[in-house]
């Protein structure tokens, strides 16, 4: 789908959905049709579609580099598109300046205006809405205490700790009702218990509020634990759609099972199939895999497996190996190895193998996934 | 129990052997700064004839002389202002510019120059059959050349190229010191590009503007060659200065050329002062997004 380029400085239509004073459009389904974004001739976005539903908490998801903070900032407003659509609540919004849209945004940086106490802070939106008076005491209160820092009110955010930071930006954000809040990797600056911690915050500030929120992060287990919905990008397109399960059991492509856990990926060619699985030759061994994608005997595949579905085997079928290194892990002993042809391969064992060691590896039955493979 | 030694206890007060690094800067300092002014001013209290505060009387009793306070500021101040009127606008769009070096380096250019390469060029330039007389003429804007140079205004110009280099190169790293997601903060949150310069960006710039301003001042308020090349400097260009000069110089009284250097110094202090304590009354914190 093409469409014509479109530069929103330039003569931006009034007619679109613009938000009135003291206007809400929280329930509005957002859409995003055939997003796309070039700088220059790399493109940043290459067709992102997309519908979210109110309320839906989406998780964009992938390394860096992969377009998701590109396009999320398109959809707030801070880039404008080279082509595509975005509607809310079926208005298309994407010639609208940001300060147009009433959405909010929480950066990794937190962004807090440092002049100005958390109160001021979190007041902003309000203020430029026209909002004042004991309508924004209430809200900024009512702001304040969901995210627990009602104490903190007349500090300013030089004198709060991070997390006590990206908490007030979380409020300032949702302060003004927003229809669709983003965030872009809010918690990448704080240090992993606080993370924890404020992941299960934005969750129940999620619900709690009932605005749609469009999570942008490279980290699977947060993605795993905070969405409805994740969307795994790669290369400015998107991989695949789904539910946490579906991602983490069910992923479609070799990319989305790598950004999934998989760690291990080896090359090889099928030798038969039987139903949904089918045995492949890969680094010297039979191996058997579930299908993820349709193969036939004779075609090259791609055999991917997580490290704790990996296991070192006494006897019996398996890659050959030698170990590279081991860590202990609380329960178990994860390692990596190299096989006969070089290959990168992480397992799981009960005990540690010591460095240089042969060992032999052998999937969990059921728990590999095939992939097509790249034709030699 | 043995104390610790003196090493030791020296080295808990921040004194250790890396202290003695202090001491090359400081030297320069004490030869090239403070002794000089000491001397300047133990020089302006020993005048040729007189109490001890002689020079100064004489300073502020003849018009001829402390006019030039009033002469100095009357073009610091206005060329400081009009440079820092200019160089915030045009740091704030090469803020946004992705090419920004090659416009820097054509803004900074001036700084290379010199003030008297300056003022001669100007000189042709401005004056009744330069250029920019000619081509207002050409266009019809003017029947007669007006009179630029050798005046107020000649001064007025070649203040304001030689000084707006520096104001707009610290302008510059003041705004572009300001995270730009805080701009994009205010922008999701309702405000457009007015109250975002207005409630944002001016608020946080206000310390380093205040700093700009005094620097700038000071340089504007020490003008020499172009007043004396392209101004009138017996009559409304006559600043301070060219007055230090004349008594140390021309009438050979070191004594009386120390105190007006003395008096210049004070006029500065007092509105670097004042526009310091102006800051007070802003934030000064950091002007990044994260925690400090």
């Amino acid at each position: 789908m093409t469409l014509p380029v479109q530069n929103p400085r330039q003569a931006p239509s009034q007619k679109q959905g613009e938000l009135k004073k003291g206007e809400s459009r929280q329930g509005a389904r957002l859409e995003l049709d055939g997003l796309r974004r070039s700088f220059g001739a790399y493109n940043a976005l290459d067709g992102i579609d997309l519908a979210i539903e109110p309320g839906e908490f989406i998780a964009l998801l992938g390394p860096s580099g992969c377009g998701k903070s590109t396009a999320l900032n398109c959809v707030a407003g801070l880039l404008p598109l080279t082509g595509g659509e975005i509607r809310l609540g079926g208005q298309r919004i994407d010639q609208l300046e940001p300060e147009k849209r009433g959405f909010g945004m929480v950066f990794q940086s937190y962004a807090l205006f440092p002049h100005m106490t958390v109160r001021r802070n979190v007041g902003f939106g309000l203020t430029m809405q026209g909002i004042g008076g004991a309508e924004a005491d209430k809200r900024i209160n009512d702001a304040l205490n969901l995210v627990r820092l009602g104490s903190q009110a007349d500090k300013l955010p030089g004198q709060l700790s991070g997390g006590q930071q990206q908490r007030v930006a979380i409020a300032r954000a949702v302060v003004i009702r927003p229809p669709v809040v983003l965030m872009d990797e809010p918690l990448s600056n704080l240090d992993a218990k606080l993370r924890l911690e404020m992941r299960a915050e934005i969750r129940g500030i999620h619900d709690q509020i009932g605005s749609t929120t469009i999570y942008v992060t490279h980290d699977q287990d947060e993605a795993l634990s905070l969405a409805d919905r994740i969307v795994v990008m790669s290369q400015g397109r998107i991989m695949q759609i789904g539910t946490p399960e579906d991602l983490y059991q069910r992923p479609v492509h070799v990319e989305v099972a790598d950004f999934m856990g998989f760690r291990t990926r080896l090359p090889g060619r099928v030798l038969s199939v039987s139903g949904s699985e089918a045995e492949i030759e890969a680094a010297g061994a039979r191996l058997t895999g579930t299908m993820r994608q349709p193969l036939k005997p004779g075609d090259a595949a791609i055999l991917s497996v997580r490290p704790e579905d990996l296991v070192a085997v006494e006897d019996g079928d398996g890659v050959q190996v030698t170990v590279s290194s081991m860590e202990y892990r609380g329960r178990a002993f994860f390692g990596m190895a190299h096989g006969a042809d070089g290959s990168e391969l992480y397992f799981r064992a009960d005990h540690a193998l010591p460095r240089g060691a042969a060992a032999r590896l052998q999937p969990v039955a059921g728990r590999a996934l095939l992939f097509k493979g790249q034709a030699a | 129990m043995n104390r610790p030694s003196l090493r030791l206890r020296l080295a808990a007060r921040g004194f250790d052997a890396t202290t003695l690094l202090v001491l090359p800067g400081l030297a320069v300092m004490l030869a090239l700064f403070v002794y000089p002014f000491a001397y300047g001013i133990v020089d302006s209290l020993m005048p040729r004839e007189g109490a001890w505060y002689a020079n100064y009387t004489r300073f502020f009793t003849d018009r001829f002389q402390f006019a030039t306070i009033g002469a100095t500021l009357w073009l610091a101040l206005p060329v400081t202002i009009v440079n820092m009127a200019l160089a915030l606008p045009i740091a704030f769009r090469v803020r946004l510019m992705s090419r920004q070096r090659l416009l820097t380096t054509i803004l900074v250019l001036p700084i290379t120059l010199g003030t008297v390469f300056v003022a001669d060029g100007l000189l042709t330039f401005l004056g009744p059959q330069g250029w920019f007389n000619r081509a207002l003429i050409l266009v019809g804007l003017l029947d007669a050349p007006v009179k630029l140079t050798n005046n107020y205004w000649g001064v007025f110009a070649s203040l304001l190229i030689t000084g707006f280099p520096f104001a707009f190169l610290l302008t510059l790293s003041y705004v572009t010191g300001i995270d730009p997601a805080i701009e994009q903060a205010a922008a999701t949150l309702g405000a457009g590009p007015r109250q975002r310069f207005f409630r944002v960006f001016l608020p946080l710039l206000v310390p380093g503007l205040a700093v700009t301003f005094c620097l700038a001042f000071v340089q504007a308020f020490a003008v020499f060659p172009s007043a004396v090349l392209l101004g009138a400097p017996a009559g409304p260009t006559r600043v301070i200065s060219i007055a230090a000069y004349q008594a140390a110089f021309e009438q050979y009284d070191h004594s009386m050329g120390s105190a007006i250097a003395i008096i210049m110094g004070l006029v500065e202090l007092v509105v670097v002062v004042a526009v310091l304590g102006l800051r007070t009354l802003f934030y000064r914190g950091p002007a990044g997004g994260t925690k400090g």
